[in-house]
């Protein structure tokens, strides 16, 4: 029987040949990612009920994020209490070194091919590496803590191909919003979404990771991209080992559930009105919006391909009076790259107030959110009311270099406006 | 069991039902902001027993099962919607939380009284003469949702192999 990329981790973590679309099965996890929100201090009430220990420290990684860098007495409370567990288990654990999402595969965790969990609804990223893997609860990664094991509905495959190339000016983030906006925020009916098509190939794995990331806004249960040459080269300098890879891809007889096919070369870069991704629009038809905040941040819009996108355009330029532009790269590692090449000097030129590499705004659990009434275009995934800030804040959603583009402007802007030309 | 109903539309997310800003409070405070934004006297006049019936994708968003907590905490008996968003679904099986799809959830009306056969998968509106039939749950789902979500069948699970042994 032909399978799916999906089909076909699922069989092999459920110790089957082959998995039919719509089953129920038993798996077991290679892999399980907590963060500091849902991990330790929601799963170890549930093992210690249960009685149990950790199916295996050495398949388990804790990345604090959400609350770093503890501006809050809870938020400190809640890193503390990260860290104690953390040594007491032994896992592997990366404290204040970025978004969980960007650092599990930077660090070499990442496989493809792996049947991996995430404590994050973002988790779908790992996606981008050929390994499925999707967010689940607490108290579900409780149970895989204890157990190393998970049901899941065997899904069905959505093939989403893009043809031709990106346009200079558009990026992965542009394709996500677009299809939020053409497919809605249950186009993927929690079942694979499969992107396919040259214009994916031709994305490194930071951008192939946004596709995967906001896979999550589509509702899919994960993004898969079936490895190829990049991949394998990026998880080898990750210091991972990318092992046998070249089969896995979907069949080309495998059943799909839907096929949707788009030209990259068309597409413009999107925005997306408040307050859902679905509200997407091309820039060039969006309604003249005066911002407040940009914000360049979270693990779909802070990677080094993102700031390095975003100060190309802002490079000799300065923000418009009155707008404050607020960056929180999404790794250390990306910062630290980043400052190397003089792209942070970039921002920090331009007079952008540099946040710590974390969750930061896009998760609104910090010190720091959007003021009432506050207008904000994000590189983030979601704008959902009240996320990152007061109810009454505005927050559109665009691509990095879209949002630099509008921090130069003062208002909503076309970052093609911006290529090529010197300030 | 018997309760009135909440009548939702479409998209309800996790910030509506757990609001972020009252993330770093305890379960408490994230039930008494539950639905605010969309429902301001929800969390005030909800009664055990009482079922939400809800539009398209409801639970979309974040994985913070708080969403499904909060629910349930505030007693609400089960949530019935045309669709669940993924996460949201598996949060509240998991959890105990029963959680239903219909093919038409025509003629409901805000604050009906209604009862509901988990069972028999019906949701029957006695004061409009109405019965729908609601989709089954899968049985494994419908166990664990007996047994009272994920940890107390894992709990069942853990004494039967320390029992056997
Ligand atoms: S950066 Fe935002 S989307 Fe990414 S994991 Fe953190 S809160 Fe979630």
């Amino acid at each position: 029987m032909p399978q799916t990329l999906a089909q076909k981790i699922i069989a092999r973590a459920a110790g089957r040949e082959t998995v039919r679309p719509g089953e129920v099965v038993t798996a077991r996890v290679d892999l399980a990612m907590i963060h500091d929100s849902g991990g330790p201090r929601r799963v170890e009430p549930i093992l210690r009920e249960l009685g149990v220990g950790l199916f295996d420290p050495a398949k388990v990684v804790l990345i604090s994020d959400h609350f770093v860098p503890g501006d809050t007495e809870e938020g400190a409370r809640i890193l503390a209490l990260t860290r104690d567990w953390a040594r007491e288990k032994g896992v592997a654990f990366h404290d204040g070194e970025g978004i969980c999402h960007v650092v599990l595969p930077e660090r070499g965790h990442l496989r493809p091919g792996m049947f991996v969990v995430g404590g994050d609804s973002h988790s779908p990223t790992g996606g981008a590496f050929g390994a499925y893997m999707f967010g689940i609860g607490a108290t579900e990664m409780a149970g895989v803590l204890a157990t190393g094991e998970i049901w899941i509905r065997v899904p069905e495959t959505i093939l989403i191909e893009w043809t031709g190339t990106l346009s200079p000016g558009v990026m992965a983030k542009d394709i996500m919003l677009a299809l939020c906006g053409r497919l809605g925020m249950d186009g993927g009916r929690y079942q694979a979404v499969e992107y396919t098509g040259s214009a994916i190939a031709a994305l490194d794995m930071q951008e192939r990771m946004t596709l995967s990331n906001m896979a999550a806004e589509l509702g899919a249960q994960t993004g898969l991209i079936a490895p190829d040459e990049v991949t394998a080269a990026h998880v080898t300098a990750a210091g991972g080992d990318p092992g046998d890879w070249q089969g896995l891809r979907s069949d080309p007889d495998a059943t799909l559930v839907e096929h949707h096919r788009f030209d990259a070369a068309t597409l413009a870069p999107q925005v997306a009105a408040p307050h859902s991704p679905a509200n997407a629009m091309p820039v060039t038809e969006a309604p003249e919006t005066a911002i407040d905040i940009a914000y360049i941040g979270a693990c779909t819009g802070a990677k080094y391909t993102d700031l390095k996108a975003a100060a190309d355009i802002l490079r000799e330029r300065k923000l418009a009076p009155g707008v404050t532009l607020a960056v929180a790269p999404a790794s250390r590692r990306d910062q630290d790259r980043a400052a190397a090449e003089g792209i942070m000097g970039v921002f920090e030129g331009a007079g952008a107030r540099i946040l710590p590499t974390a969750c930061g705004i896009c998760a609104g659990y910090g010190a720091d959110r959007l003021a009432p009434g506050t207008t904000c275009l994000s590189s983030t995934a979601r704008n959902f009311r009240g996320r990152m800030g007061d109810p009454s804040a505005r927050v559109w959603l665009a691509s990095p270099m879209t949002v630099a583009a509008s921090a130069i402007a003062g208002r909503i802007a076309d970052p093609r406006e911006f290529l090529g030309q010197a300030a | 069991m018997t309760g009135r109903i909440f009548l939702l539309g479409d998209d309800i997310d996790t910030d509506q039902l757990a609001p972020g800003q009252y993330m770093r409070g305890g379960i408490e405070a994230i039930m008494a902001h539950c639905l605010e934004a969309v429902r301001p006297d929800f969390a005030s006049s909800v009664r055990p027993g009482d079922i939400l019936v809800a539009g398209r994708n409801f639970g979309l968003g974040s994985s913070r099962e708080q969403a499904a907590e909060a629910l349930k905490r505030l007693g609400i008996a089960a949530v019935i919607a045309r669709s669940f968003a993924g996460i949201f679904y598996r949060n509240a099986i998991n959890l105990g939380l029963p959680v239903l799809t219909a093919p038409s959830l025509d003629g409901v009306q805000d604050g009906d009284m209604a009862e509901l056969d988990l069972d028999a998968a019906t949701l029957s509106l006695p004061e409009r003469g109405l019965t729908l039939q609601l989709d089954p749950l899968p049985g494994n789902l419908r166990a664990l949702i007996a047994d009272g979500g994920l940890v107390a069948h894992l709990k069942k699970r853990f004494a039967r192999e320390t029992g056997g042994s």
